[in-house]
């Protein structure tokens, strides 16, 4: 086992590394910083544009550039922003947090609901239960999730107004300034993320919840199940230590698939609800032609889905005996 | 006559399909005695598996099964789970075709054993998993105090079958249900799994079923022995009455086919044709298309299980009384199509070097 | 001791079997025994089976409507769309079914036309990443080891990414017109199809057909083209509709952002953006956009199961 996760941690390394060369190329590929400046009126003296040129270390062949770029990571220096008192460091991270707490409440909830459904759904198959779920986990799965937060936003105006009080928030991740009492800050963060965790999560738990469908019911119909239900074990106990047991192991891989999606998906929630996350400094970067932020915010998500990725495969390895020594 | 073990009564087992219902089972009924092995032999298809699987309540939910099946005169068959699980491996047990998918991938051997025996016992985790020790130990695993702890897929196939019998045997039941225990093994392990299959029966006094579609397997091991073609009983009798006197040609067939280290090589007797579908089955016994005693008769109606030379010995067969002393090769078409290659081999076989 | 057993009703099954199904045969032979039931060849049983699955039917039909709606509809209509009309901000009516905006366009032209570029966008993102992506994983899958490590890491890298943070950066430097908004997010889609179709050739060319093809000495390129991408078709197609399902949610959330399809053009993403603070005082501008892009999803998503059900149907279902 302690093989097996250091082979597992020493093959990530270099995938982080090439992770970190496409991320500078796409960065690059994504525009010219100083395109906004060629097209003013006045225009600009040469003289700046050249200046902001070196600043930028647009002057150097690109591979130099990524030399410079990966060497000053180690020291905390992700580079040079279009805005010139920015430091991307302090400020992706300060983002970094408020959305990842997003991501995993909504992360959280999507699991917990999905395999509660998937189950239910596999055992009771066929009954109205199964198929209105089904129906539901279709329509969440076709549902834009910007279309979806905007409703979102919509009915918890519409909720404030019937209640006569502020419970949840549409606008913001807390408020400003927050309030200083810990219950009171508690309850503030909670009727903030409320809407947008709902948003979140409702497209990846629909995913989830026929995945887990689908694998527990081949579970069900298997072999070692049959010899369980033979040795006179409770239906009960047959379903939860043989067939739950082995049916949510696979769910382990595919929730660290979706995650790339689920910052795609954080992304756009945030846009709606108005979070200062990493998916407001996203667009914005994109709209300045950023590149140094536009590459550090790519890294940053590579290095989480990287490594949540690894943990995934440990925690697999963990639960299923059979792929340690692989 | 002592009180029988298990009594299955006009079992009848209908799957839907997309092209029709199947009739898997079609009406089958036997006794089982304490203590007796009662063999049931047929092709893949005959029905044998889903009989016992029937019985045990372990058949997929669109199952549909008719008839009556009883342990010591409980009814099983459309019995509430609860009961069916306090019969389920504590009086009636069952061993499955392939070791390789019977056992769970996530959990020791020695803890699948255990919780056979927790299930109806009550006692301590130490006191099962030394119990299940013992069983490992009783079907000849080496070093089963290790070996408790591995997982399945660290164990040979032939190992995982002998972990599979040692649950069987765990709460010393009154039935053991083998279902083709060897099928998915090489042959050289079979010998063992066999064995291990004697000393479960020793162990336990249990009577077992031992269903197989290979009579090799059978033969010194069972009591009594049925055959099954096309989901119904077509012979059952003794073992000496069904291997030396057959009266059903299909079971006469079957013993014509198996090649005989033990007798001068003569030729074998296949059988022509496939085993019938069994969906819109066609009046008539489903043998006649490969029967060489076929008449029109066999065509309209089929043949009930009857008794023939003695009350002990029934076969389904219009014309059971013509096989009386008849050998394979008499009833069935031993035409050689390559003479050439025969006499070739003829001549090997008792000319010189 | 076995009992003699009555003869079992000698009519056949309980219930009635489908009699269509029973061959016919000449009169006076003997019963048919060993074929009861007639054959059908591969392509018919997958559509019979497709057509047992109503959800997947029906949305068939709905799809095709709105194919035709889009279409036909929208060159009928009486207006185009982005045609300034002199009735600014009109609840729906006669005149105008979906009600019109500040300026005076047409919404129900609107949405015809965002419905045309999504579905265009979709099929286009299909059909390139579907093609691309299954060979290049089929090639991984069938050749293995250092070929597939090197393709893989390829398509790993990409799938690392969240798809739409790199789009909105590509479709900002690229975007605007429709197709090649396409491209945009074809180029990226495929990484995704090309981990499928490896996985199932990887699982196909153990079978033993792989091995007796290369007895009778097929070129491994035969091989891969005649014989292991026809067995995947399957998962192939079914992956397909999930594809064209999130292209559109994709394309529409891309747009929303302002980073898809632009003006002059229009999509169902950039109208509902448009009328984000509308959503309560002229609905009529959030809504339709938003239930047709929920319509053209979830029709090709039962698509999609009906699909997978016709393919490889995994449980027996009762018979009603």
């Amino acid at each position: 086992m302690v093989a097996f996760t250091l082979r597992r941690i020493a093959i990530s390394i270099p995938i982080l590394i090439a992770s970190s060369f496409v991320v500078f190329l796409l960065g690059t590929a994504a525009g010219d910083p100083l395109d906004p400046l060629l097209g003013r009126n006045p225009p600009i003296p040469q003289a700046t544009i050249d200046a902001e040129r070196v600043r930028l270390h647009l002057d150097q062949p690109v591979l130099e550039r990524y030399w410079n770029w990966l060497v000053g990571l180690f020291s905390g220096d992700f580079g040079p922003s279009v805005k010139q008192n920015l430091d991307i460091g302090s400020e992706i991270f300060a983002r970094f947090g408020i959305t990842m707490r997003l991501i995993a409440f909504a992360m959280l909830i999507a699991l917990v609901l999905a395999v509660v459904v998937g189950v239910v759904s596999a055992v009771k198959q066929y009954s109205v239960v199964d198929y209105s779920a089904t129906f539901l986990g279709f329509l969440f799965l076709s549902m834009p999730a910007f279309w979806f937060a905007i409703l979102l936003k919509q009915g918890g105006i519409a909720f404030n107004n019937t209640v006569g009080e502020q419970v949840v928030y549409t606008i913001g991740d807390a408020s400003v300034p927050p309030p200083t009492d810990t219950f009171a800050r508690f309850a503030d963060i909670a009727g903030h993320i409320v809407l947008p965790t709902i948003a979140l999560a409702l497209i990846s738990y629909a995913a989830w919840s026929r995945f887990q469908r689908a694998s527990m019911l081949e579970v069900m119909n298997s072999d070692y199940v049959r010899l369980a239900r033979s040795k006179g074990l409770s239906r009960r106990r047959v379903m939860v230590k043989h067939a739950l047991r082995t049916a949510l192991i696979p769910l382990v891989t595919v929730t660290a698939l979706d995650l790339a999606a689920i910052i795609s998906g954080a992304v756009v929630t945030e846009t709606v609800f108005q979070w200062r996350g990493m998916g407001d400094f996203l667009l914005e970067s994109i709209r300045t032609e950023d590149v140094y932020a536009l590459q550090a915010w790519l890294l940053l998500t590579a290095i989480v889905v990287i490594g949540f990725n690894l943990i995934a495969d440990l925690l697999y390895a963990v639960l299923d005996p059979r792929i340690r020594y692989a | 006559m002592t009180e029988p073990v298990l009594e299955v009564e006009d079992l009848h087992v209908t799957f839907p399909t997309d092209d029709g219902l199947v009739t898997a089972v079609r009406g089958v009924s036997y006794r089982l005695r304490p203590g007796e092995v009662l063999g049931i032999v047929g092709e893949s298809g005959s029905g044998k598996s889903v009989t016992s699987l029937a019985v045990m309540g372990l058949l997929p939910a669109t199952a549909r099964v008719t008839g009556s099946a009883r342990y010591r005169g409980r009814e099983l068959l459309g019995a509430s789970d609860s009961e069916l699980s306090s019969i389920r491996g504590k009086n009636v047990a069952m061993i499955f075709q392939d070791p390789m998918t019977s056992l769970n991938p996530v959990y020791s051997v020695g803890y699948q054993i255990a919780e056979a025996v927790r299930a109806h016992n009550d006692v301590s985790k130490q006191a099962a998993m030394s119990r299940a020790i013992e069983l490992l130990d009783t079907v000849r695993i080496p070093n089963a105090a290790e070996r408790a702890a591995s997982y399945p897929h660290e164990l040979s196939g032939g190992m995982r079958q002998r972990v599979v019998i040692a649950i069987a045997m765990a709460n010393d039941p009154d039935v053991i249900i083998a279902d083709e225990p060897t099928t998915a093994l090489d042959v050289t392990v079979q010998a063992q799994i066999m064995q291990a299959l004697e000393t479960a029966k020793t162990a336990t006094g249990a009577a077992m079923v031992l269903i197989t579609h290979d009579l090799g397997v059978i033969a010194g091991q069972a009591d009594r022995v049925m055959v099954m073609y096309a989901g119904k009983l077509v012979e059952a009798g003794s073992a000496e009455d069904v291997f030396y006197t057959p009266r059903m040609p299909y079971t006469l067939g079957l013993l014509g086919s198996l090649p005989r280290l033990d007798q001068k090589s003569k030729q074998l007797t296949p059988i022509v044709g496939a085993p019938p579908s069994l969906i819109n089955m066609p009046p008539g016994c489903p043998f006649t298309p490969r029967c060489p005693l076929a008449q029109p008769v066999c065509d309209e109606i089929e043949p009930p299980l009857a008794a023939t030379t003695s009350l002990d010995h029934l076969a389904a067969c219009h014309f059971s009384s013509e096989l009386v002393e008849a050998k394979p090769d008499d009833v069935f078409n031993t035409e050689v199509a390559d003479t050439k290659a025969l006499a070739e081999f003829v001549r090997q076989t008792e000319g010189g070097p | 001791m076995p009992e003699p057993v009555t003869p079992p009703p000698v009519s056949g099954p309980a219930a009635e079997p489908s009699t269509a199904a029973e061959p016919t045969r000449p009169a006076g032979a003997p019963p048919e025994r060993e074929f009861t039931v007639s054959e059908r060849s591969q392509g018919q049983l997958v559509v019979r089976r497709f057509l047992q699955h109503r959800l997947a039917v029906v949305s068939l039909i709905v799809l095709a409507a709105l194919v035709l709606l889009a279409y036909v509809g929208g060159a009928l209509w009486r207006y185009d769309a982005g045609e300034i009309t002199p009735d600014n901000s009109v609840a729906p009516s006669l005149a105008h079914p979906f009600g019109t905006d500040a300026v005076g366009k047409d919404q129900f032209a609107q949405v015809l036309r965002g419905t045309q570029i999504s579905l265009q966008i979709a099929l286009l993102v299909a059909l390139f990443a579907t093609i691309f992506g299954t060979l290049w994983g089929a090639f991984a899958g069938y050749f293995r080891g250092a070929v597939d490590g090197t393709l893989m890491r390829i398509a790993d890298l990409i799938l690392t990414l969240p798809l739409l943070a790199v789009a909105a950066m590509l479709g900002h430097q690229f975007g605007g017109t429709w197709w090649l908004v396409a491209l945009v997010i074809a180029g990226l889609q495929w990484a995704y199809v090309s981990r499928v179709a490896r996985g199932v050739v990887l699982s196909l060319r153990e079978k033993e057909f792989v091995e007796a093809a290369r007895a009778l000495g097929a070129s491994d390129a035969r091989i891969i083209l005649r014989h292991l991408i026809p067995n995947a078709l399957g998962s192939i197609i079914v992956n397909a509709t999930i594809l064209v399902a999130v292209a559109i949610l994709l394309e529409t959330a891309l747009s929303f952002l302002g980073f898809g399809v632009q003006s002059p053009d229009t999509s169902l993403g950039l109208l509902v953006s448009e009328a984000q603070t509308a959503s309560v005082t002229r609905p009529w501008l959030f809504y339709f956009p938003g239930l047709f892009i929920i319509l053209i999803a979830l029709t090709i998503n039962f698509i999609g199961d009906g699909l997978r059900d016709a393919f490889d149907p995994q449980q027996t279902k009762v018979r009603a």
